[in-house]
């Protein structure tokens, strides 16, 4: 039988070494946080997840496509809700009628496309479910014209690696928004430029009048008000050099989880 | 559990006046004083097994540490494939009164608990959980992330790597798997366990039938689980193995799960480390850093 008193001085013990340690791990991991070398290691998770998921997943994959009854009834507005630009605001007051979208950099014959010569495409209705980083679901019906369509159309040169989506949004602090995705990518069926949501024309918190869809990854990734693509074969030296706004400020590239 | 005896040593306390017996204690072909406790090494953990269980302890606190802080930056659960709001089976939320005074209510399918001080508003801050109990502390869900998914990749291939080996070596059919005996023993066991009544002897040599039990159902279900419904949440992998979100019931009802299998691991800990610290703490630690573990045995049982 312990004494009262040492089986005190136990107690007393054991709640200040677990109290001190789990400090010390709290505080640790925040030091390795802000540590240059840490969160390099960190980093080196998401070429891993990227490397297994592209060998898992088969090209063409589609992301699951819901009916109608499966909307959500509210589609949250995330990230910026509108440009707030003056440039913005005119094009707001006509309607997009003056919109261009613009494809240059690696491609054989850069063009762009009017709104309304976009919608004069063949277009493609797709309802499915965005995942926000934050946690959150929600489901909406896209229709849009496929980015691999006018891929064909500009025809993207060997060293074209990263189609670079420039957004006409800009942040409180004048940095603008822009996003990333591989070339590769741009192919797949359910990457489309969408200017409806839900059978209506895009609004301007939602993105319009253009947003990219890339389903299978976060919806981070979704630019909203894209005014031009640009083809790279490197994405250092666009922005902060991490292929997207969010990316910049330590979110993956590779958002596929 | 193998069990290698390698020595004995009597010890030489004063002779239990309880037992004159001079049975011959255990497997253990004893020279010793037959009416006195017993005390036999016995190889209790192996080292792969050693290995990776030690590697769990920072992997699983990173882990659930920083699933928190991912979990923060919408902190709501839902089932199904969205998550309406107004859906919620739970969700944490700093409320203001017309006072001013913000206070953390959470919510669990419609019931409102006040949680101020953890859950909801805590040291002056709107968050889900509080500060202690995420990586990073503060409010930053891409360096959540992060750690999160580092860690989760080591966790898998530590698991990947404790599976092959606990099957391999038979640990899995051996120590872990319950047999005819443990099921009819249940009720005993439970009752022992109620009163804190811990096996000795012999029976310490192995696990219980709820201890089996608690490590395979922790093992081969609450891991799988947290691994499948943390790879179900990948809109890619969704694409590659749509099942598994029919068979979750849902993106957001994975999200669930994923939670509460969370949920379950810190409750195994809980009780991992209160049965650690009541059935011999130094004795356990020891076992489990060299594998050699100390059974006591009373003269006469």
């Amino acid at each position: 039988m312990i004494p009262h008193k040492q089986a005190m001085k136990r107690r007393q013990f054991l709640k200040g070494t677990v109290g001190a340690a789990s400090l010390v791990a709290l505080s640790g991991c925040d030091n390795l946080t802000q540590s240059s070398w840490f969160p390099a290691i960190l980093n080196k998770a998401e070429r891993l997840t990227e490397l297994v998921q592209r060998a898992v997943t088969p090209k063409g994959a589609l992301a699951k496509e819901y009916g109608e009854a499966d909307i959500s009834k509210i589609f949250p507005a995330n990230g910026n809700t509108d440009p707030g630009t003056a440039q913005y605001a005119d094009h707001v007051a006509l309607n997009f009628s003056d919109w261009t979208l613009e494809v240059v950099g690696l491609v054989q014959a850069p063009r762009s496309w009017s709104l309304a010569a976009l919608k004069e495409l063949p277009s493609r209705t797709q309802i499915t479910r965005h995942d926000c980083v934050e946690g959150w679901s929600a489901i909406g019906k896209w229709t849009g014209v496929p980015l691999g369509d006018l891929m064909h159309q500009v025809e993207p040169l060997p060293s074209a690696q990263y189609a670079v989506f420039h957004c006409a949004d800009v942040d409180d602090d004048g940095i603008a928004y822009y996003e990333s995705i591989a070339v590769a990518d741009c192919y797949h069926p359910q990457t489309i430029l969408a200017y409806e949501l839900n059978g209506a024309t895009l609004d301007v918190p939602h993105g319009a009048p253009l947003r990219l869809r890339f389903e299978r990854q976060l919806g981070y990734k979704q630019a909203k008000y894209v005014m031009k693509i640009e083809l790279v074969d490197s994405l250092t030296g666009i922005g902060g050099g991490k292929g997207g706004y969010w990316e910049d400020q330590g979110y993956e590239w590779y958002a596929g989880i | 559990m193998t069990l290698l005896i390698q020595s004995e040593e009597a010890v030489s306390q004063k002779a239990d006046q309880r037992s004159m017996a001079s049975e011959t204690l255990s497997t253990v072909s004893t020279p010793m004083v037959s009416s006195s406790p017993v005390i036999e090494r016995v190889y209790r953990h192996r080292l792969p097994v050693r290995i990776s269980h030690w590697l769990n302890v920072p992997f699983l606190i990173i882990l659930i540490m920083s699933g928190l802080q991912i979990f923060n930056a919408h902190p709501a659960l839902y089932w199904g494939d969205r998550s309406d709001r107004d859906q919620a089976l739970l969700s944490i939320k700093p409320v203001q009164s017309e006072g001013g005074e913000v206070k953390g209510i959470t919510t669990i399918l419609g019931h409102q608990f006040d949680t101020t001080g953890v859950l909801g508003y805590s040291d002056g801050m709107r968050r889900g959980f509080p500060a202690w109990a995420t990586i990073p502390s503060a409010k930053w869900l891409a360096m959540g992330r992060q750690w999160h998914l580092f860690f989760a990749w080591l966790f898998v291939i530590n698991g990947l790597i404790f599976t092959a080996y606990a099957f391999a070596s038979r640990h899995v059919t051996r120590d872990l798997a319950p047999t005819g005996k443990d099921w009819r023993s249940i009720g005993k066991s439970l009752r022992d366990h109620l009163i804190l009544r811990h096996p000795a002897g012999e029976e310490a040599k192995r696990y219980n039938v709820l201890q089996k039990l608690a490590y395979a159902s922790i093992l081969f279900i609450v891991a799988p689980l947290i691994v499948f419904t943390g790879l179900a949440m990948s809109p890619t992998i969704d694409t590659v193995s749509p099942w598994l979100l029919t068979i979750l019931g849902g993106r957001q009802a994975a999200r669930t799960i994923h939670f509460l299998a969370c949920f379950s691991f810190v409750g195994f800990i809980i009780a991992h480390i209160l049965q650690v610290v009541l059935t011999g703490f130094f004795n356990n630690i020891r076992s489990m850093m060299t594998g050699w573990s100390i059974v006591k045995h009373e003269a006469g049982c």
